[in-house]
């Protein structure tokens, strides 16, 4: 395409007066040689934006610089369609207007400065073409318990193909071994049936979902809208396209024999919670020890769970789940007595309605306590010592059964066989060698979705197994895209919950194929047409675009070359700032892009005493920090230009070089918390700047330059009032250290 | 000035807030008309007023943030501020709802420039710092507002100060002919999404709320520790001012209380647990006690609360709150509560004390057609399609079960779609 430039730059909002606008509009026209360049005072207004459409029909200008406020602001005006104008937008209200002095030479720098890299940059960016395939628009369900058959359900519903496999030789899940559930609807009061039975049926007739029961998935290739999964059943296997996964494939319960202090496989009368749904659908509560039905009937909450030994997290369903059984052996026999042993009742919402009238019925007995032993006496009677209870110290509770109310693992934290792949295993061991400390992925062999993918077999867990990602903002994320976890696999739930997570991920699956379809990002940069191309004969198989991508984009040829899968990848760009050579560009967005930007800062000689910094933020966080920090008028130093980031993960170290080279006297990099509490939006591209920073030294030493040029920081969005301090400190210690000896070569 | 133009759309959602938001954006991303619809001037309800989410303790603005970067870039989204859903007439498919549109008296053209505020000197109180402090009468809801377009509170209209606000607009931003206004329009789904009210603490005789200086609520508390909160994020008392280094929760206030509100409210345990770390945090020697009846931290979140658990100035004791005075000197809040599990009673004395108070589901208004519970919460009923509810406009809960079941009824709209 033939690019035709406009600049169009608005004076109003204080920038007119601020600056020197036809000093500005020279530095387009003179030095960058763009055959437009118009202001006007409010170029948000309809004739300020007609200007630009105007140009745009009847000159000829596809590649549009608009110099006026912050991008994120006045978006609905400067929208274009970005398969046929590359825009790019100059911040002069917010980032230096706003929080610097108004005609002053400083300030009219900075201003230039920005125009620079606004104008190259629109200079070097090229129209979008979305990637574009044919591809398939079928909704897989990964397990065929109560979230897994309301996924199904639900997908169907919005007129989806579903196929929904599952492992057991029948519908269902652990659902269908309860006898009843706890009310879940008004008045919160009697227990109700489950259901499921009829949500078997559902599914089973309904036209647009295909059932595999007994079966597995033996391998999962591919990427979202192409996914090709192969499902084996009675000995054979049939491989079908899919477009998007959702990973309902469930949990089971702790294994109770690693709970031998309290009893489990050692006294025959301690059982579990799920023993007791089998007990109570026969109508009688016996002992396993003799047949007798039991008259006094002991529920011990939280085996397993809450306990750093075994599962640390509290498994949700199964303080109600005993509540739940307690009323069945009371409504069985009005004689029997139950004792509820706890550390916190944990029934939220509407659930206290029924919790607060099990607490009414005379035979159920609940009491806080710590268990400190249980024994048996000559009957099988159960003896179990309980701690600080409520009824002040130590008491005994003797019960003719006792219950376990065993926890919950997560089906993609069982590890079901030994196949992490030797090359990712190598990979770690390399890593150890290189000192490196980079954490992997942790990836457990689940044997649920068996991907192809070079990163390993099944999604990344995110804790204790559980496969989620950002579990407050987006939750359904695993980091494979196209694959959405739902219900006890991604967090302990009570099934009212699973169910509502079911359409949840179901509904996201949808919009992984929709938006697929249509060559765009999902989720969290939902609509982004651009993606990664690779300029393969430069690559060295240095493997660390495969290796740092969050996502698992990814795959390797038996060379070592990556293979790039358009439709998993997420735009982050944090492969481009992996890759040594360079070869990773987006047609927006690209090393030698963002490069530029850096190389058109002027920066003055030594003895002009102006020292320059560049900064790099993220845009999702520090960049809107920035904006924030320029609507309260936060005043800092005008030697710092920022170039704001799809995620500081994208930081290529030649960026640094470059800019030092230059003659630029610091570089600051500001991105998301990283850590267990990670806030980055790509999960690791804060994390891997960071683990990147540390390289940095060899090529500050080929340089002789002092590390302390180097400053990289987190930065939380509503920290905005720390970033003037974060630029002066860093502006102190570059004075500190003299100007860059770089300067004018 | 011209009458606001809505356009008919497939999905009504009916509240702003973190769930309402979450399903506009996440049906619009599939290709459905949004029509979004909030009450206040700016998205983000409750949400955008907390300092932090736990557990992660993020800042609620960075979820914000995206989610707003999302509404821009997706046309298929109208989002109605100052309005309110007064009617829906129909059914699934077919719905026509009537919207109360009331004026801001500021339009599209407003950059933002805050001109107008700078001229103007009559205060209000802040609505988004719940009146702990005031604002102009020209005003920007808060700095992450969006739409990110000034107000001119209705206060001020027809006095000669409005007319200062108007010269300095070099925009024509400024539209004083704006009227209250109703449009009609026609949607195919209606998701209710109209959230929740803090339980009125002045009603717990018991707790002090209103009578003692020092005594807050939980939302109180959120704004104290926010940066763009009344005191920008440091935590003091009200009375005095004075650095809050001994502070009590009392947790279940009005909660789980046949008086008060039979059911519980989700996520006050979690929430005081987090304010104790701000309280922790911006004060090292600072000391917190949390009374509680049961500590509910589902799921993972364990590990958060044995995390500030383990922490040795937080002590949590099991025992309810029984009375609270203000001692007239000091305006310390003397708190006496019982241990349960000693049986010991207990007066203990702090700075301030926060109140833990539940959720109470705010009602949509209009005739909708759902069914609520006697709390007033939407049933979920699967025999009503076409009007769905969503997170505590369902039941009481935190931000990460409301995004979650945002996305759901999202699906369940475009169904409605689908059999239209």
């Amino acid at each position: 395409m033939d690019k035709k430039v406009g600049v169009y730059i608005c004076t109003g909002c204080e920038i007119g007066e601020s600056l020197d606008v036809p000093a500005l509009s020279k530095v387009a026209t003179s030095e960058y040689k763009v055959p437009i360049c118009k202001n006007n005072p409010m170029l948000c207004g309809k004739e300020g934006s007609s200007l630009i459409t105007a140009d745009m029909e009847k000159e000829g200008v596809n590649t549009v610089v608009i110099a006026a406020c912050s991008p994120r602001e006045k978006t609905d005006v400067f929208t274009y369609d970005p398969t046929s104008v590359c825009m790019e937008r100059v911040n002069l209200r917010e980032h230096v207007v706003w929080c610097h002095p108004s005609q002053d030479e400083d300030t009219q720098m900075l201003a230039g400065d920005y125009l620079r890299m606004g104008i190259i940059k629109a200079q070097k960016m090229a129209p979008l073409e979305p990637f574009s395939e044919q591809i398939d628009k079928t909704i897989l369900v990964v397990g065929g318990g109560i979230t897994g058959m309301t996924s199904a359900l639900e997908a169907a519903k919005a007129g989806y193909d579903v196929v929904l496999v599952e492992k057991a030789p029948e519908l269902g899940g652990w659902m269908k071994r309860l006898w009843k559930q706890y009310p879940k609807s008004p008045p919160y009061l009697e227990l109700q049936p489950t259901g499921v039975d009829e949500k078997i049926k559902e599914v089973m007739s309904h036209t647009k979902i295909k059932v595999y029961t007994g079966a597995k998935i033996e391998k999962t290739k591919g990427a979202p809208g192409l996914f090709d999964v192969t499902i084996s059943q009675n000995g054979k296997s049939e491989t079908i396209r899919v477009g998007a996964i959702v990973e309902a494939a469930g949990w089971q319960p702790y294994d109770a024999t690693k709970l031998d202090s309290l009893g489990f496989g050692k006294y025959a009368n301690v059982v579990t919670g799920i023993m007791v749904e089998e007990m109570a659908a026969k109508g009688k509560f016996t002992r396993p020890s003799d047949g007798k039905e039991a008259k006094s009937v002991a529920f011990i909450q939280c085996a397993g769970s809450r306990d750093k030994d075994h599962l640390p997290y509290c498994s949700s369903y199964c303080c109600l789940a005993s509540l739940k059984q307690a009323k069945y052996i009371r409504d069985k026999d009005s004689d029997a007595k139950v004792y509820i042993l706890y550390k916190d009742i944990r029934t939220v919402g509407q659930y206290e309605i029924f919790y607060k009238k099990v607490q009414e019925d005379p035979g159920i007995f609940l009491t806080k306590g710590e268990i400190a032993g249980i024994s048996e006496d000559a009957e099988k009677n159960l003896v179990i010592d309980v701690d600080n209870t409520l009824l002040g110290g130590k008491i005994q509770v003797k019960a003719e059964m006792v219950v376990l109310a065993t926890g919950m693992v997560p089906a993609a934290g069982i590890e079901m066989k030994a196949a992490i792949p030797e090359e990712a295993e190598k990979t770690c061991e390399e890593k150890k060698e290189e000192g490196k400390d980079l954490p992997a992925d942790t990836i457990i062999p689940s044997d649920i979705l068996n991907l192809e993918y070079r990163q390993g077999p099944e999604p990344p867990a995110l804790r204790y197994g559980f496969p989620d990602s950002h579990y407050i903002c987006f939750p359904y994320e695993t980091r494979r895209t196209g694959i959405y976890a739902a219900g006890c696999v991604r967090q302990p739930m009570d099934s009212a919950a699973c169910m509502d997570d079911a359409g949840g991920a179901a509904f996201k699956a949808i919009q992984c194929v929709e938006l697929t379809a249509q060559g765009k990002a999902v989720h969290p940069r939902a609509g982004d047409m651009s993606y990664p191309e690779l300029y393969m004969s430069r690559c060295t198989q240095c493997k660390r675009c495969t290796e740092e991508c969050p996502f698992g984009a990814y795959n390797e040829d038996e060379k070592g070359n990556p293979l790039p899968n358009p439709t998993r990848c997420r735009r982050c760009g944090i492969c481009m700032g992996s890759c040594p050579e360079r070869i990773i560009s987006f047609k927006d967005y690209s090393v030698d892009i963002m490069g530029s930007m850096v190389k058109a800062i002027e920066v003055p000689e030594e003895d002009e005493e102006k020292p320059r910094i560049v900064a790099f933020l993220c845009e999702n966080d520090a960049y809107p920090a920035m904006d924030i920090a320029g609507r309260k008028r936060l005043s800092y130093n005008p030697y710092v230009r920022v170039i704001p980031l799809r995620c500081l993960g994208n930081v290529n170290l030649v960026w640094i070089a470059d800019a030092l080279g230059k003659g630029i006297d610091g570089v600051l990099l500001i991105g998301c918390k990283y850590g267990d509490d990670y806030q980055c939006h790509f999960i690791k591209g804060s994390e891997l700047a960071n683990y990147r920073m540390e390289k940095i030294k060899e090529t500050l030493d080929r340089l002789r330059l002092e590390s302390e040029r180097i400053r990289i920081l987190e930065l939380s969005l509503d920290e905005y009032d720390k970033l003037p301090g974060i630029f002066d400190d860093f502006l102190e210690k570059i004075e500190e250290l003299g100007p860059n000896p770089y300067k004018g070569f | 000035m011209a009458d606001t133009k809505v356009s008919d759309g497939d999905v009504l959602v009916i509240g702003g807030g973190i769930s309402g938001l979450t399903t506009a954006v996440e049906a619009a991303e599939v290709g459905c008309r949004v029509i979004l619809v909030e009450k206040e001037p700016s998205l983000g309800g409750r949400v955008a007023r907390n300092n932090k989410y736990y557990t992660k303790l993020c800042p609620p603005s960075c979820g914000l943030e995206i989610n707003f970067k999302r509404i821009k870039k997706n046309p298929n989204i109208q989002c109605l501020t100052l309005s309110e859903v007064e009617a829906i007439s129909g059914g699934e498919g077919n719905y026509e709802v009537t919207i109360r549109i009331n004026p801001r008296y500021v339009n599209e053209n407003c950059t933002a420039c805050g001109k107008c505020a700078e001229v103007c000197v009559t205060e209000i109180p802040n609505e988004f710092n719940l009146g702990m402090d005031k604002i102009r009468a020209a005003y920007l809801p808060h700095p992450m507002a969006f739409p990110m377009r000034y107000v001119i509170a209705p206060e001020i209209i027809g006095t000669e100060e409005v007319k200062k606000c108007l010269d300095a607009c070099k925009y024509n931003a400024i539209d004083l002919d704006m009227k209250q206004e109703t449009v009609k329009v026609k949607v195919g789904a209606v998701v209710v999404a109209t959230g929740w009210n803090p339980y009125d603490a002045a009603k717990i005789d018991n707790l002090g709320f209103g009578k003692c200086r020092n005594v807050i609520t939980n939302v109180m508390m959120e704004r104290l520790a926010s940066p763009s909160g009344p005191t920008k994020g440091r935590i003091v008392r009200p009375s005095d001012g004075k650095e809050v280094k001994t502070v009590i929760f009392a947790q279940c206030a009005g909660s789980r209380d046949e008086n008060h509100l039979a059911y519980c409210s989700g996520v006050c345990c979690l929430a005081s647990l987090k304010q104790a770390t701000y309280v922790r945090e911006q004060y090292p020697d600072a000391k917190a006690t949390i009374f509680y009846i049961d500590v509910r931290a589902l799921g993972n979140y364990e590990d958060f609360y044995t995390k500030v658990a383990g922490d040795e100035n937080i002590s949590l004791i099991k025992g309810k709150v029984a009375r609270v005075e203000e001692d007239p000197t000091t305006a310390d809040v003397v708190v006496e509560a019982e241990d349960t599990l000693t049986g010991d009673k207990i007066k203990a004395r702090a700075d301030m004390l926060v109140l833990a108070t539940g959720m109470v589901p705010s009602a949509p208004g209009g005739n909708i057609a759902v069914t609520y519970d006697e709390f007033g919460f939407v049933v979920s009923d699967p025999s009503i399609r076409g009007i769905y509810g969503v997170g505590c406009a369902r039941r009481p809960t935190g931000v990460a079960q409301s995004v979650q079941d945002a996305t759901g009824a999202a699906l369940k709209a475009m169904q409605s779609m689908v059999r239209r």
